[in-house]
């Protein structure tokens, strides 16, 4: 029997994985943007199982929504990528520290 | 009294010395001149006015408050005046040789381009000096002292192109400044004391401040009032420049004549002695302190005479009989003879000023030139001058009928009275320093005015005997050096003439003790020659015509004889070299001690340029966490909600 601690564990790991995509890859900005979706496919993960979980369908509703949002945001991440890329010739995330102090 | 007369006495030179001060180019030479003379001939009339009130029309004295200033935890800070016997002789000796010296400055300034400047100058110390003798109140008092303080340093520095003007005047004020910590502190324990700033509350004081004592350090419990009377000395040792404070007064004939006669023979430098008299029922109270008095005051008497023997300078010379005379002033102040002081005060203003003026109608005459070795025989080329310094010389050597008669041996007869500690050391310096005075007046009389003209060719193209305007100053002193004495010495020292301003106990009452033996002016200039100062004085004469007009080869011989002496003197018993060479270069050191390390080290190094290089360190480590790494940015965010997660959850139990 699959339990909600079972989903938890797995919206979990796929939360841990995306952040530490985020933290440890330091070569390309497009994984960069692939592990922002697997974040925000982690949190759907959570509000499908608690929707399934508390018997409410607003969960399902809200996973829609961030479906959608999702994919215009990574539609825009790409835009920035390609005049980014245009601009330095380099999408190496260890380029990109114009920030640093 | 009508207090609007007494403020319009030192306010008349005020006046003055602002508008020819500040508008002196605007309204030119003549006017500036007419206005200063005009202020203290103001001055003077009004003093006079108010003396012929006290002194004949038997008018109380004044003491009352004209304006009140500040008042600070109860202690009032006023202007006002104490006006009785003591304070109108002073007022009318200050006015009146200040008049004489603003008409000779009109011919001895002439040829200078800052005649306005030393107008305002004379005058604005006109001002100050009656300020200070008319207070009745010590911030008053303290006011005048330094008034008269930064218009010395103004005036000696006049010819500030000059570097030795500039050294002296800066010394002059150095040496003021020791003084002045003394006299602060003084002030300051009566205040402590009293809680008040008035004389007539510390007068009132005095006898309970005799029963207390004063810790200054633990341990030692000091009389509290011998404590506050040497502290008020030392301020006068400071400006009557008593040994070891007299160093600035010599190096002070940097500055024009005019006014070594005004402020460094007559008046600014009695202003101690003033002090002191003005204070006798304090000083009276404390045998400690008056024996203080009485050695310091011999010691410079004595020993500051020898310098006038081996000075070349003539105005030098005059400068050390004139600290001669002080030391004189001051012993008569230590054995309680503040009435003599004051009568010997009064006499040497007239004959010391005119003896200056008389040495700057020579200078003029010989266009700055002196050095007395390069004199001689003048008295057939300026005979006024010549016989009114004749007169002052007399005067000043205690020639009988001469004003300094008076003063001087009532002086030495009134040491002669006292039983106090010191005063057998005391009498053998005024007896020696009668000898000595007799000595350098006429070595220098003599130098000057008599024997071979030892004129360069220069000098002798070129003089030019001074004009009236010079010469009747000279003659307006010689009336009083010759006379005064004559007149005042019955009222001023046996009449009571002071009354309550100066109070003298009983047993110390030394004036008394003489008044005895008085039978009169006359009895007392005839029974002079029965007296050893007499004597000493004719053999210093004597002495001084063999030496230096008989057989001026004597006078070189005993200089190579006494070679080792006559170094000690000529380098003035090593008082410059110890205070440029210990106390300067001792003060110089710290100085730069200071400055490298407290200064440089501590607040550059340390607190200011150290502050800024702890926050550039701070930011240097700080800067190290803006990577400009997304991941990192992103990793610090998950750490802060982290944090800020596991603080809800924790704190929600």
């Amino acid at each position: 029997m699959i339990t909600l601690q079972h989903m938890m564990v797995i919206s979990g790991l796929l939360f841990a994985l995306s952040v530490a995509g985020i933290f440890i890859n330091r070569r390309n900005v497009i994984l960069l943007l692939m592990c922002i979706e697997l974040l925000l496919l982690s949190a759907n993960f959570n509000f499908v199982a608690f929707s399934r979980w508390l018997g409410n369908i607003d969960g399902q509703v809200f996973v829609f929504f961030i479906l959608t949002v999702a994919a215009a945001e990574s539609a825009i991440g790409l835009a920035i990528l390609v005049v980014l890329f245009r601009k330095r010739r380099s999408i190496d995330v260890e380029d990109l520290a114009t920030l640093k102090g | 009294m009508n207090p609007n007369l007494l403020l319009a006495i030192p306010l008349l030179p005020l006046a003055a010395a602002v508008i020819s001060g500040l508008f002196g180019r605007l309204i030119g030479r003549t006017a500036s001149a007419t206005l200063t003379i005009a202020g203290v001939l103001g001055a003077l009339v009004l003093s006079l006015k108010v003396f012929q009130q006290l002194a004949f029309e038997g008018v109380p004295s004044y003491n009352d408050t004209v304006y009140t200033w500040l008042v600070s935890d109860g202690i009032r800070m006023q202007v006002g005046f104490l006006v009785d016997h003591l304070t109108v002789l002073m007022m009318v000796v200050v006015t009146f040789v200040s008049l004489c010296v603003h008409v000779y400055t009109i011919g001895y300034m002439h040829d200078d381009a800052g005649y306005q400047r030393f107008f305002s100058y004379i005058s604005l110390f006109t001002f100050a000096m009656l300020m200070l003798v008319m207070s009745n109140n010590f911030m008053q008092l303290f006011f005048g002292w330094e008034a008269v303080g930064v218009v010395s340093y103004l005036l000696i520095g006049f010819w500030y192109t000059r570097p030795s003007a500039t050294f002296a005047n800066m010394k002059a004020f150095l040496v003021n400044r020791v003084g002045d910590f003394g006299f602060v502190l003084g002030i300051a324990g009566i205040v402590y004391f009293t809680g008040s700033l008035d004389y007539a509350d510390a007068f009132a004081a005095a006898p309970s401040m005799a029963t207390k004592t004063l810790s200054v350090m633990p341990g030692a419990a000091w009389p509290a009032l011998t404590v506050i009377c040497i502290c008020l000395f030392i301020g006068a040792m400071g400006k009557s420049a008593q040994m070891p404070l007299h160093v600035w007064l010599p190096d002070s004939m940097e500055g024009p004549t005019p006014i070594s006669a005004l402020i460094h023979a007559a008046t600014m430098v009695t202003a101690g002695i003033f002090m002191v008299a003005r204070m006798s029922p304090l000083f009276e109270l404390s045998e400690t302190a008056l024996s203080t008095v009485l050695v310091i005051g011999a010691t410079t008497a004595l020993f500051m005479g020898f310098l006038g023997i081996v000075s070349n300078d003539i105005k030098r010379v005059v400068a050390y009989s004139t600290l001669s005379q002080l030391g004189y002033m001051t012993v008569a102040l230590g054995v309680s003879g503040y009435s003599v002081a004051i009568f010997h005060l009064m006499t040497h203003a007239f004959f010391k000023a005119l003896l200056f003026l008389a040495a700057g109608a020579v200078i003029i005459a010989m266009h700055h030139e002196q050095d007395m070795r390069k004199m001689g025989g003048l008295r057939h080329r300026m005979p006024v001058t010549y016989w009114t310094s004749l007169i002052g010389a007399l005067a000043l050597i205690g020639t009988p009928f001469f004003s300094g008669f008076y003063s001087k041996d009532a002086l030495i007869e009134a040491v002669a009275e006292s039983h106090r500690v010191g005063a057998g050391y005391a009498y053998f310096c005024v007896l020696g320093g009668v000898f000595i005075t007799a000595l350098y007046t006429f070595r220098m009389i003599f130098m000057t005015f008599h024997g071979e003209e030892r004129l360069d060719h220069h000098a002798k193209d070129h003089f030019h005997d001074v004009g009236w305007d010079m010469k009747a100053p000279l003659v307006a002193l010689a009336i009083p050096s010759l006379l005064i004495g004559f007149f005042t010495v019955q009222p001023v020292l046996f009449g009571g003439w002071f009354g309550d301003a100066i109070q003298v106990l009983e047993h110390n009452d030394v004036i008394a003790e003489i008044g005895h033996h008085f039978h009169g002016p006359v009895a007392f200039a005839l029974h002079g020659p029965m007296g050893a100062p007499f004597w000493l004085a004719l053999g210093g004469v004597v002495t001084a015509w063999l030496f230096f007009l008989k057989n001026p080869s004597w006078a070189a011989a005993w200089e190579s004889r006494l070679s080792g002496l006559h170094t000690v003197l000529v380098n003035k018993y090593y008082f410059d070299w110890f205070n440029e060479n210990v106390l300067a270069r001792a003060s110089r050191g710290l100085g730069s001690v200071l400055w490298k390390a407290g200064d440089q080290a501590v607040i550059d190094g340390t607190l200011v340029n150290g502050s800024a290089k702890l926050v550039g360190w701070l930011a240097g480590v700080t800067r190290r966490v803006q990577t400009g790494y997304l991941y990192s940015y992103a990793l610090w965010m998950v750490v802060g909600l982290a944090v800020l997660l596991a603080w809800f959850l924790l704190s929600a139990h």
